[in-house]
């Protein structure tokens, strides 16, 4: 059975991030979230593998941020 | 308001037991004729055990309530004789359409697979099978059924259970080895002895309006998410026989239940969705709200046993709440009829819980998930749900996220203790391992004492039946597990080659469904589940196999 990658696994790490923010640049919350849902959608269906998208999404839920 | 249905009025008939004493003993009472005790009463008959039918009522049920019916419950229902009156008078559906505001996301057709007798599912008002079931018990003298007989209390006493009844006539009591508890939902007996049935309540109301339509509508089903005529809410319009339609309506939490029972205030409504010149009138309209609980035993006191919706309940999406409680009886059937034989040890009857604990947690996981995705509980679910839809529209990625109900399919019994688990030797497809139930396929019948029906399914149930493939018989086994009781041997050959029941595999789905090689043979369970299955027979493996199934090694 296949395992969430958390090794390093970007082509380019800096570019990805760019385009991401490029992604929210307009800072209209509410069409964010409509982005963010997509990709999440888009991401899970291409990852396809039932075990490694609970991995991920426990790992999600598990992580604090200072304003939490 | 039901123009096209005349409920049957079933008389009261006094019984000789309201004046008999001591109470008259029975091996079986059933309380409720809901489909699940009238299945129970004639399941029961074709084993040979009489049994008396209590209901309240003396009719069939008021509307259309369950209304998809999937293959294995025709199944089931062939297997007492309904089947064909309910393929006769249902109507099948391929073409599913999912719309999301005003626009059509994407269709889908449900291609059946060929070669097996009975389709995917049809849609039938619950009033009809109902119907059937009490005609074809007509044909039992041996179940007596009484209608306006209202089980008041059911009662352990030692090895005993008595039951109570009220009627228009007087009071009587009767006793019996077993009670099966089949009254509905609410089930007054269980709660009466302190039982509970637990799980989600959920907040939404929907309505149900049975509509006549005058126009040519196409027999397709439409799922409206948040559409522009009902803003917000989730809509579903199904086919029905007689020209019927069936439009779900959710209402949201907070509805008025009874402003809702009102035609005038439902008109505006369906106008808006199907247009103004379609005519339409209106059959049935209810308001209801729903829950997912079972029970957690479906077994009280050892005698009392909960079947059909009073042991586990779903919500209507997914359509599973009268084919799982078919399902449900005819698990218990064949293993109540055995113990009161006394050919299986009363601990197979525990199985009955296990088994069926496992089929309700399937159909309540999947009603959930339906009912989650058509009424999200909060903003970014919801956020999510739309966006799933949105996406369907253009990528079929997204397609199998679409949630409005799933197809109802038959519970494989993983890990029952009544299974013989494969040989790893034996190389078998996953497909019908050991707790599956039979896949059908088209045969000729070259000898046969049962159905003269070109199907396989029709040739298995209500007994053991080892089904071999003929090209490498063992005739030495085959000639002494011949002698088994409740054991009948099928041949898969292509001519008569023995005194057996013999089929030949007229399409060779037979051999591809279930995998053949010469000599394969598949121990199948009165209630035409796998119990094992092996690729060269030995006597005492069968044997063994056999003993386990009726629950020998439990005790
Ligand atoms: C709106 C709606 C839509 C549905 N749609 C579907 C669907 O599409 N597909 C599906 O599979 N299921 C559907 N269902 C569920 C289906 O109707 C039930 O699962 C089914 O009726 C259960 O059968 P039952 O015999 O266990 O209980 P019931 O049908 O409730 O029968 C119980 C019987 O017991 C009798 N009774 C009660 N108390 C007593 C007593 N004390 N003494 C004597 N008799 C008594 C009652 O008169 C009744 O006849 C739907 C249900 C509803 C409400």
């Amino acid at each position: 059975m296949s395992q969430l990658n958390l090794q390093a696994n970007f082509s380019d790490a800096d570019a990805f991030f760019a385009a991401l923010a490029d992604l929210h640049r307009e800072g209209d919350e509410r069409k964010s979230e409509r982005i963010n849902a997509r990709l999440i959608l888009l991401l899970a269906n291409h990852i396809g593998d039932q075990a490694v998208l609970i991995e991920a999404m426990h790992i999600a839920a598990q992580v604090t941020t200072t304003d939490e | 308001m039901v123009s096209t249905y005349v409920n049957p009025v079933y008389a009261f008939k006094p019984s000789h037991d309201q004046t008999a004493n001591p109470p008259t003993h029975y091996p079986v009472l059933i309380v409720g004729g809901g489909p699940t005790g009238l299945y129970c009463a004639l399941d029961l008959a074709k084993q040979g055990i009489p049994s008396v039918v209590l209901d309240e009522d003396n009719t069939v049920s008021y509307g259309s309530r369950a209304l998809c019916f999937s293959k294995r419950t025709l199944e089931i229902l062939d297997r007492v004789g309904c089947g064909q009156a309910m393929v006769d008078k249902g109507v099948t559906w391929q073409l599913g359409k999912v719309f999301f505001h005003e626009r059509q996301v994407y269709e889908f057709n449900l291609l059946p697979e060929d070669g097996h007798q009975r389709p995917a599912f049809i849609n039938i008002q619950q009033y009809y099978p109902e119907e059937f079931l009490v005609n074809r018990i007509q044909d039992f003298p041996e179940i007596d059924l009484r209608w306006q007989s209202k089980v008041t209390q059911v009662k352990k006493i030692g090895e005993l259970v008595e039951v109570s009844v009220t009627t228009p006539t007087g009071d009587y009591r009767m006793t019996c080895d077993y009670v099966l508890v089949a009254d509905g939902a609410n089930s007054p007996i269980r709660e009466s002895l302190g039982l509970h049935s637990s799980g989600q309540i959920f907040n939404d109301t929907f309505l149900i309006a049975d509509i006549l339509m005058k126009a040519d509508f196409p027999t397709e089903r439409w799922f409206w998410f948040d559409p522009p005529f009902h803003p917000g809410q989730s809509v579903l319009l199904h086919k029905q026989p007689d020209g019927c339609w069936r439009i779900d309506f959710q209402l949201g939490p907070n509805a008025d239940r009874q402003a809702w029972r009102d035609p005038e205030k439902v008109r505006p409504l369906v106008k808006a969705m199907l247009g103004d010149d379609i005519e339409f009138e209106f059959e049935w309209l209810s308001v209801y709200s729903f829950r997912c609980r079972r029970m957690d035993s479906f077994i009280h006191e050892d005698r009392i046993l909960f079947v059909g919706d009073s042991a586990h309940q779903v919500s209507p999406f997914g359509a599973r709440g009268a084919n799982g409680a078919l399902q449900s009886a005819e698990n218990l059937i064949w293993k109540l009829a055995r113990v009161l034989k006394q050919q299986a040890p009363a601990a197979l009857l525990n199985t009955y819980d296990q088994e069926r604990s496992q089929g309700a947690d399937e159909n309540i996981l999947n009603s959930t998930r339906a009912t989650d995705f058509i009424t999200p509980k909060n903003r970014v679910t919801r956020l999510f749900r739309d966006t799933v839809l949105e996406l369907a529209e253009q990528y079929p990625f997204a397609r199998p996220l679409v949630n409005s109900g799933r197809l109802s399919l038959p519970c494989t019994y993983e890990n029952s203790t009544l299974s013989t688990a494969d040989a790893v030797t034996d190389k078998f497809p996953k497909t019908l391992r050991p707790g599956s139930s039979g896949k059908d396929a088209p045969i000729k019948a070259l000898n046969t004492a049962h159905s003269a029906e070109p199907w396989l399914l029709p040739q298995l149930g209500d007994r053991f039946v080892l089904l071999v493939d003929g090209r490498a018989l063992p005739t030495e086994a085959l000639a002494q597990l011949e002698q088994v009781t409740d054991l009948e041997i099928v041949v898969i050959a292509e001519q008569i080659t023995t005194n057996y029941t013999t089929l030949k595999d007229s399409a060779g789905l037979v051999a591809e469904r279930y995998d053949l090689q010469p000599g394969t043979a598949y121990l199948i369970r009165p209630d035409q589940h796998v119990a094992a299955r092996w690729r060269q027979i030995h006597v005492d493996k069968v044997l063994a196999a056999m003993q386990r199934a009726l629950g020998k090694e439990l005790v």
